[in-house]
């Protein structure tokens, strides 16, 4: 039984293909990574599940359900969360806030009731904070809860965003490029804490990344695009040595 | 006859909204946003013409006093954009839109502490002359309108499509980035277009003055219609903008005869209510998406 | 500044962060209180105008300075709300009901306009709100049976709990009325900040993308928003009808609109605060000019009464606070008020990162 399910999906953009019929299946519980050089169509077939993108054709059915049914905000309801590749935080807000509103997808009071405070609010919103603090505790956020995100350095960010995804108890993680602009040891600690999402909160988690050796530490399985046409699937190891991938690798992004 | 009669005089008025909305549209492509003050930077060209012109004023040469006032005004925007504009360069859109609403009231107040609240015309060499063409009358004025808009608008292709400052200015307003990184001095040639806008609206102003009577607060007003011209054409284009000034030029004495009044009165920002929700782009140019 | 130990959840929940910032509200409410038996029936008139304009401008605020969708028509609604009121009360309606269905009446608008409008954004919003601001004005003289066509609508006294309230011939009353109504929006307006819709406001305001993938309901919340706003714009139109004591198609000018975006940004976009303090500037500017003027003429200078002066100084105040305090005079006030804390160890540049509320809508 797979948890998420991609079958020949194709986008275009004003006649140009950006993807063209990928099919891949992801199964509870791994962590499913899509490779490709840049503007093979990584981000944009992420796009098409979180349905920011509408696809000319195929269909995504998350846990047996038809996600293309879906709008935009209803995604995470269903308990599929992302993050964006160049970090989409509220730069305005604390990172407590900006987790609070993580937890949007399981509010349950009304706006006139939010208006008055009824008491019910105050009981979700003690609700919603546990939640946000237990998260908090995971990903050792603690230093930072009340800091603007303005402030804060990109390596923390990348975290915040995750955090953000978290609370709102997904089942599918969307990562996109969790490691791009993180440094060497950064790399390490996200790949700690990918390993710790898999594995102690049991989360099913896709990701686009670029760098191999986080890549090759924490994915089960890898499916490598180019120019939005599926090349190879298998594992981290088959996929390195696959002929087709290092060909379309050489002028490519370089291997990390 | 009469249709023709009232075409004509439309005609005439959306040059000068166009003019205006032209105006509205260099500036869009230059700053990403827009200049509410254009319409009081008309009136104070026009003033300034006045001034210049009148007999009972400093009584220049009609030509000359043209130029001068179209010369101070593109001084004028560039000095607008260079000292106060480019400090908030890289704000927000409404920062921009702030800034020219607050600078269009300093100027409103300006001009009619200077000139006035009285109407007052400009004398023109064409004042009251008259064209007789079989049975149509038109004033001579709006021929000339007419025929100067045509120049204008000839003038501004030519600079777009021929010159090193046009195609400059070009890229800039298509890619500010890659403009810089090309070794276009990005700043000034935005500083540039504004004085161009400067030049462009004191023009304006002119015809507006030589038409009819102008008055300090006539600004608010005519800016408004004028960038009801430039979106109904589209924020990002200049044959759009000049397109959308004649129309709306045209609708109004057409609207004026044959609708109730007050109908008349707001029919170009129905219009332009319609082609945003319609078209929010305009008729004539596109719009992007935010990648993510 | 005292380190404050927060024991529960409910230290971050609550309204107001412990027994101090507590005290300072109640100490300005009492303020308000007092206020009218000091200052003479003049300034109680000009003290219930900065409250109705605080409400209307906490009606903007909501829509631009915490949804981030621009307005330039808010005068609109301001109609909306007090010519409903009028017309229902010359109808024989009591003062209270003809209140309310006055702000449904303006919210439900702003609503129904909402709709095709919101998926406008930047420059394009307002620029249609323009429009949509100019278009009634027009409106108000149209729907005569309504508005009383050019002649506009009187304001008849009111009548409340056996009182009769009039601006002039009880001015602490309607002063007190003002205040209440004030009172009770701000905390309402305080709550939604702190529950889901406000924080869905603001994801809204600062990344729509963001904000859907959280699973806000973008169309929604900016309905809302624009329904809120237009509801708070409307409650404050029609207490302007009483301040006023007449309203006719004059009274709200797409200039009024203008006036009130202004008002807000030179308040300070963001904060609830940014609505009052606008409001003060907005009421009192021309008196200061006044006085200012008086005081030059004491001296000798004789500086002639300029038609349009008002306006100039405000425009210049908000030229010279766009550049160097986007965030207004609210910005200015935290920045003070940091400085009286930490006095003396203020440093320069502690504000350096300070940058407005709406961001780019550059899309290259």
């Amino acid at each position: 039984m797979s948890l998420l399910d991609v079958s020949n999906v194709s986008l275009s953009f004003g006649g140009i293909r950006a993807i063209d019929g990928v099919s891949f299946t992801v199964k509870p519980g791994e962590v499913f990574t899509i490779v490709g050089p840049n503007g093979a169509g990584k981000s944009s077939l992420f796009n098409l599940i979180s349905r920011i993108y509408e696809p000319a054709d195929g269909a995504i059915r998350f846990d047996g359900r038809d996600l293309l049914a879906c709008q935009a905000h209803e995604v995470i309801e269903l308990g599929v969360a992302r993050t964006f590749q160049n970090i989409e935080l509220f730069d305005h807000a604390t990172v407590l806030d900006n987790l609070l509103i993580g937890r949007h997808s399981r509010r349950r009071t009304r706006w006139f009731e939010d208006l008055l405070f009824l008491p019910r609010v105050r009981r979700e919103e003690r609700a919603h904070r546990r939640q946000v603090e237990e998260v908090i505790d995971f990903l050792e956020l603690a230093a930072y809860r009340d800091r603007m995100i303005q402030g804060l350095p990109y390596g923390v960010r990348k975290v915040v965003e995750i955090a953000q995804a978290l609370v709102a108890e997904p089942r599918l993680l969307l990562l996109d490029e969790p490691a791009s602009g993180l440094s060497m040891e950064e790399t390490e600690s996200m790949a700690w804490w990918i390993e710790d999402m898999q594995k102690d909160l049991g989360l099913t988690i896709v990701m686009v990344e670029h760098d191999m050796g986080l890549v090759s530490q924490v994915s089960d399985r890898v499916l490598a695009i180019a120019e939005g046409r599926p090349l190879a699937e298998g594992t981290p190891a088959e996929i390195r040595a696959h002929p087709e991938v290092i060909r379309a690798w050489l002028g490519g992004v370089e291997e990390a | 006859m009469d249709t023709l009669q009232l075409l004509i005089a439309g005609i005439a008025n959306g040059c000068i909204y166009g003019l205006i909305a032209l105006g509205f549209v260099l500036i869009y492509k230059a700053s990403e946003s827009v200049n509410f003050a254009q319409g009081d930077m008309m009136i104070l060209g026009a003033f300034l013409a006045i001034a210049l012109i009148n007999t009972n004023q400093a009584d220049l040469p009609f030509l000359l006093g043209l130029a001068l006032a179209g010369l101070t005004l593109g001084v004028f925007g560039y000095l607008l954009d260079a000292l106060l504009l480019r400090r908030v360069f890289g704000q927000p859109q409404l920062t921009m839109v702030v800034l020219t609403i607050a600078l269009g009231f300093v100027l409103r107040f300006i001009i009619g502490a200077i000139w006035g609240h009285d109407p007052v015309g400009l004398e023109s060499p064409v004042a009251g002359e008259r064209l007789t063409i079989g049975a149509l009358t038109i004033p001579l004025v709006d021929v000339v309108i007419i025929g100067a808009t045509v120049f204008l608008v000839a003038v501004l292709w030519l600079f777009f499509a021929r010159t090193r400052l046009g195609l400059a200015m070009q890229a800039s307003s298509q890619n500010q980035m890659a403009a810089y990184y090309m070794g276009i001095p990005v700043k000034r040639v935005v500083s540039l277009v504004w004085a161009m806008s400067g030049v462009v609206a004191a023009i304006a102003g002119v015809l507006f003055a030589a038409k009819g009577a102008v008055e300090p607060s006539a600004g608010l007003v005519f800016g408004i219609k004028a960038f009801a011209a430039a979106v109904i054409g589209g924020l990002g284009s200049l044959p759009g903008a000049l397109a959308g000034g004649l129309l709306i030029g045209v609708m109004e004495p057409f609207a004026g005869r044959y609708l109730p009044s007050h109908v008349a009165q707001v029919s170009p920002y129905v219009l332009m209510l319609v082609v945003l929700i319609v078209r929010p782009s305009g008729l004539f140019a596109q719009m992007k998406q935010k990648k993510v | 500044m005292k380190p404050r130990f927060k024991t529960s959840y409910d230290a971050d929940i609550d309204r107001f962060h412990g027994r101090w910032h507590r005290a300072q509200y109640l100490i300005l409410v009492a303020a308000a209180l007092i206020a009218p038996w000091i200052l003479g029936n003049y300034y109680v008139g000009e003290l219930s105008s900065v409250l109705v304009w605080s409400l209307a401008g906490m009606g903007v605020m909501l829509l631009v300075g915490h949804t981030g969708q621009v307005s330039l028509g808010h005068a609109a609604f301001m109609a909306i709300g007090a010519f409903t009121h009028l017309a229902l009360m010359l109808r024989g309606w009591p003062f209270l009901p003809a209140l309310l269905a006055a702000t449904l009446a303006s919210g439900i608008s702003g609503a129904l306009l909402a709709r095709p409008i919101l998926r406008l954004s930047g420059i394009y919003l307002a620029i249609a709100t323009l429009a949509l601001g100019i278009l009634v004005e027009d409106l108000a003289i149209v729907a005569e049976p309504v508005t009383g066509g050019v002649r506009g609508l009187v304001a008849p006294p009111i009548e409340l709990f056996g009182f009769t309230i009039d601006r002039y011939g009880t001015p602490i009353a309607f002063y007190y009325l003002c205040l209440s109504i004030v009172v009770l929006v701000t905390l309402a307006y305080a709550n939604l900040l702190r529950s889901p819709t406000g924080r869905a406001f603001i994801a809204v305001r600062d990344s729509e993308i963001s904000a859907r993938a959280l699973g806000v309901n973008v169309t929604r919340t900016k309905t809302l928003a624009f329904a809120l706003s237009c509801g708070i714009t409307g409650l404050a139109g029609a207490l302007y009808a009483h301040l006023a004591q007449a309203v006719n198609f004059e009274s709200f000018l797409v200039i009024i609109s203008i006036a009130l975006l202004l008002q807000v940004i030179v308040g300070g976009l963001g904060s609830i605060h940014g609505a009052f303090f606008g409001a003060v500037v907005i009421v009192l500017l021309p008196q200061g000019i006044a006085i200012g003027r008086d005081l030059l003429a004491d001296v000798g200078i004789r500086v002639a009464a300029y038609p349009g002066l008002d306006m100039a100084v405000f425009a210049v105040i908000i030229i010279v606070l766009m550049v160097l305090e986007p965030r207004g005079l609210y910005g200015v006030w935290l920045r003070v008020r940091t400085w009286l804390e930490l006095f003396p160890l203020y440093r320069k540049g502690m504000f350096r990162r300070a940058r407005s509320y709406l961001k780019t809508e550059r899309l290259k």
